[in-house]
């Protein structure tokens, strides 16, 4: 019987030669994670449990991210607590301030998670590892508590829905516009409960930062997971990464897929989503005239190098509207520093935007820009529900960073194309 | 399991940011979440709402992030029990985690309008409409679940067991 990269993941951690969808496994983790918001319910659980120790501490992941640098006085309590739990712990993998990034961002880079791993995530991006050809996907603070415990986890072998992407990608078109085109056509909850496998020759070449936006998105879709089969490109970025063995698993050619979509990528132009959920959709040509007064790039959606690097070509020599805020924030420090070595930071300064230390802070209305009432944004992060990013009567239009820095200097949602690039 | 409340009546997709603003997720305080439960939707949810209320709720209920702060907030508020269309997949596996019972039944949302006053019975598998006098058959609730949801979520629940053992 054929399975799916999923199903082979799932059945080498759940130690059976097969596994099909509907089947409930349960599957040893490679990983662990929680951030600053999820962590003190997380350890809360773990505390009522009676539990003294984590599994393994190589294997626990703690990165206060979402209010770290401390927004306020209960943030700095909650990210004590990790801090806390971290050193009685002797949890490895903690990262304090100077060390942290986005978690999505950070744990890829430093090559916590890597081809073949089954990660659970108390943060529903979680499934952004996909990428690398993992299974990954978020969880609650209590699931994510018994992992730490146990180092398992349950789950239901989810169906699987191949998404094909055939053709060449027009300019200024990333990762980022091709999951939101396929959320637009699936809707919210299109793919729930399932997992999402992206694939086809327009994948194939597809640069890593590219894939992890795809993957990062899943979740809105309401996948389980989002995921790509692991290739050159994947070998390329984590052999200087990787401090342990790792396994690339394949999809069979006789694998079972619930549905498959096809996809002609040379028909998508950068999209556009529209408040208030990330399905309604538009090419950036149909927008209208939508003014802003925010625009955001960053997250651990688009917030890695390569993201950075498209803000500054199209933001190069041009400054930012009269009125409009620019608020760039590079996922980690790692990207920080490669940001601020290339010269981008010059670029962005000299186009008169704001630099932050990472944090996922505007992405949630947490802060480093939140919205005041009926300000309009356009930001590369995922979410644009009501109130995502400040006041209840503001809207977050979700873009690519080309987009985002392109409607950053024309003071309105528009198309790098306008700017004569 | 049996649940007797007014019902207050939600849209598709209400995702968690609706059911707990993320500015607040600076606590894990139980009661503190609940003063803002439903704010991003119905700014007034947490002083309407009385003990034993029930959230009826079209499809995707609880979609978007992973935060469990989303179920603990309801139950806080004194909300009974949770019907929808349909859950979002972290959702669905959080609530019971955190024993806040959930429904799945189309036919009863679509049977039940805002204001109405319904009985929930998870052992039986039924919704009763008393404010129309109609009856909705759900599946019912297996009983290691209730037990779960009886124990207040899968941590205690874990440790009655551990200590049933004994």
């Amino acid at each position: 019987m054929g399975m799916t990269i999923t199903e082979r993941i799932l059945a080498a951690h759940a130690g059976l030669k097969t596994v099909a969808p509907g089947e409930l496994v349960e599957v040893k983790v490679d990983l662990v994670l929680a951030n600053d918001i999820t962590a003190p319910l997380a350890l809360k659980e773990f505390r009522k449990a009676g539990a003294k120790k984590v599994f393994d501490r190589d294997k626990v992941v703690l990165v206060p991210d979402h209010f770290a640098p401390n927004k306020d006085v209960p943030s700095a309590e909650q990210c004590r607590m990790l801090r806390e739990f971290a050193q009685e712990q002797g949890i490895s993998h903690y990262f304090e301030v100077g060390e942290m990034g986005i978690e999505h961002a950070l744990l890829p880079e430093q090559g916590l998670v890597l081809p073949g791993d089954v990660v659970v995530g108390a943060d529903s991006h979680t499934c952004t590892y996909g990428a690398l050809g993992a299974f990954a996907t978020g969880v609650g603070s209590t699931d994510a508590a018994a992992a730490m415990i146990s180092g398992m986890a349950w789950f239901k072998v989810p169906k699987t829905i191949k998404f094909v992407y055939r053709g060449k990608l027009q300019p200024w078109v990333g990762g980022k516009d091709l999951i939101l085109y396929t959320i637009k056509d699936i809707k919210v909850d299109g793919a729930s409960y399932k997992a999402m496998e992206f694939s086809g020759e327009a994948i194939e070449t597809l640069p890593m930062a590219d894939r992890f936006s795809m993957c990062n998105m899943a979740i809105e879709g309401g996948g389980k997971n989002g995921i790509i089969v692991p290739d050159r490109i994947t070998e390329e970025y984590v052999k200087g990464r990787a401090k342990r063995s790792y396994q690339f698993y394949m999809s069979d050619s006789a694998a079972h897929y619930c549905e498959t979509r096809e996809y002609d990528v040379s028909r998508i132009e950068p999209q556009v989503a529209f408040p208030f959920l990330p399905e309604n959709c538009k090419g950036v040509s149909e927008v209208g005239n939508i003014p802003i007064d925010q625009a955001v790039i960053g997250s651990c959606t688009n917030g890695r190098i390569e993201d950075l690097r498209i803000a500054a070509h199209v933001l190069k020599g041009r400054k930012v509207a009269p009125y409009v805020r620019l608020i760039i924030i590079p996922a980690t420090q790692e990207v920080y520093r490669q940001a601020m070595r290339e010269g981008l930071f010059e670029v962005f300064l000299d186009a008169k935007a704001v630099i932050s230390t990472p944090t996922c802070g505007p992405c949630l209305g947490g802060y480093m820009g939140v919205l005041a009432k009926g300000e309009k944004a356009i930001a590369t992060t995922n979410r644009n529900f009501v109130g995502r990013m400040g006041h209840k009567e503001s809207e977050v239009y979700l873009s690519n960073p080309a987009v985002a820095a392109a409607s950053a200097v024309l003071g309105r949602i528009g198309s790098p194309k306008e700017l004569g690039l | 399991m049996n649940f007797q409340g007014r019902v207050f009546r939600f849209g598709d997709d209400i995702n968690t940011d609706l059911i707990i603003p993320a500015p607040y997720l600076n606590t894990s305080d139980p009661e503190e979440l609940a003063k803002h439960c439903m704010e991003g939707i119905d700014q007034d949810f947490s002083t309407k709402v009385k003990r034993g209320d029930v959230i009826v709720a079209g499809k995707n209920f609880g979609c978007g992030s992973s935060r469990e702060h989303a179920p603990v907030a309801i139950k806080a508020t004194g909300v009974s029990c949770v019907i929808a269309k349909s859950f979002a997949r972290i959702f669905y596996r959080n609530a019971f985690n955190t024993g806040l019972p959930i429904v799945e039944a189309p036919e009863a949302v679509d049977g039940v309008k805002d204001g109405d006053e319904v009985e929930v019975d998870i052992s039986g598998g039924k919704v009763k409409n008393l404010t129309r006098g109609t009856v909705f058959t759900i599946k019912p609730v297996p009983p290691f679940m209730q037990e779960l949801l009886e124990s207040g979520g899968l941590i205690n629940y874990m440790m009655k067991k551990a200590r049933n053992r004994r």
